[in-house]
């Protein structure tokens, strides 16, 4: 009994098994890295492309500062998702009420 | 001709000096003759960790500006005759370093050795430009964690670019070190494994070396931890992946976590 308690009670309750944070971390660096060696190695990669097309849409009705445009793509297991974040310039809402 | 040889990584902290080190030293006992250089103008570290700062009179900027002749900036190691140091400048400013200067003094030691390994500072900055300027090999130092691979990944763009061999349409030929690699975190999930890191830098793998006391001890001391303890985990990577620089094929050896018996028993977690 004495030896048993030994081992059993020394032994800490077994904690909770830790998230596993690396795939995250490999899947982060998959999509930056995607991003900046196109836009430092001066690939054209797809999402470059997408990025100068619709900064030149944009850009014929309302002048943007291109640094402000982000596109980024995540692909997930089912979904895949294209995320394009564009912010406009003080003063653009009037362009946008006039010709809307 | 030697080879020219960059130790380089983009970000701080991650093994550059200690590898240089150690695998100067492995060069130099495999009979080659090796000259490390530090480009880590004011915050040169590489002496130390060679046990030479004390011995350190001329640099690479006294070469550079000529005040020195490289012979006499060359410090002899004292465990191994076929090994030198080319110490950085503490003092002086590293606009000093120029790029002419820098090639001259590359020549000059292309003629005179088997291998020039030129230990980069941290940083993309000129210090780190020029180390890589004139190489013909390129050993980056990762280690398994998110900002350390996202830097080598930019580093490895800078090998493929601002190069000479770059420019004139030749390749580096580069490999990956992953250093401090911690098998037991690795077990765990908890960090970046051999293979996503491969997959992610698509650039060959050197060698794994082992986080592990030795290194520090190693430093403690001022002695490469090739030479310090040569049996040691570390040590051992360190060996293998300077037989495979030489051409030799050496399997390769993944760290794998030690568990005692006792810990195993007691169902302990290794710290």
């Amino acid at each position: 009994m004495s030896i048993l308690r030994l081992f059993s009670s020394r032994a800490p309750a077994p904690a909770p098994a830790p998230v596993p944070t690396a795939p995250i971390a490999r899947e982060r660096l998959q999509i930056l890295l995607a991003h900046e060696r196109g836009s430092m190695r001066g690939k054209t990669d797809l999402l470059m492309q997408l990025r100068e097309e619709i900064l030149a849409v944009v850009e014929r009705h309302v002048k943007l500062d291109p640094d402000k445009v982000m596109v980024r793509m995540e692909r997930g297991k089912n979904v895949s998702t294209l995320e394009v974040d564009i912010e406009l310039p003080s003063g653009s809402e009037q362009a946008f009420a006039a010709t809307g | 001709m030697a080879k020219v040889l960059v130790v380089t990584s983009g970000k701080g902290g991650v093994g550059k000096t200690t590898s240089t080190a150690a695998m100067g030293a492995a060069l130099a006992q495999a009979g080659q003759k090796v000259v490390v250089v530090d480009f880590d103008v004011g915050l040169r570290n590489l002496d130390l960790v060679l046990g030479a700062e004390r011995r350190v009179v001329f640099d690479l900027i006294n070469v550079v500006q000529g005040i020195a002749k490289l012979p006499q900036a060359l410090i002899r190691d004292k465990r191994l005759e076929n090994l030198w140091l080319l110490p950085a400048s503490q003092t002086k400013d590293k606009d000093a370093l120029t790029e002419e200067g820098i090639g001259r003094v590359i020549n000059e030691l292309r003629s005179s050795c088997d291998w020039v390994l030129c230990d980069s500072p941290a940083g993309i900055e000129r210090g780190a430009m020029l180390a890589m300027r004139f190489a013909d090999e390129a050993i980056i130092v990762t280690n398994p964690e998110v900002s350390s691979v996202r830097d080598s990944d930019r580093i490895i763009g800078m090998l493929d670019s601002k190069t000479v061999r770059a420019e004139r349409g030749e390749r580096v030929e580069k490999h990956v070190l992953i250093a401090r690699y911690d098998a037991a975190r690795a077990a765990r999930g908890e960090m970046l494994t051999i293979d996503d890191i491969l997959e992610i830098l698509a650039t060959p793998l050197l060698g794994i070396i082992p986080e592990s006391q030795d290194v520090l001890r190693a430093s403690n001391v001022g002695s490469p931890v090739t030479l310090n303890s040569p049996s040691s985990l570390p040590a051992r990577a360190y060996a293998d992946a300077t037989k495979r620089l030489l051409g030799e094929t050496v399997p390769m050896l993944v760290p794998t976590e030690r568990k005692g018996l006792m810990n195993l028993l007691l169902g302990r977690r290794a710290a």
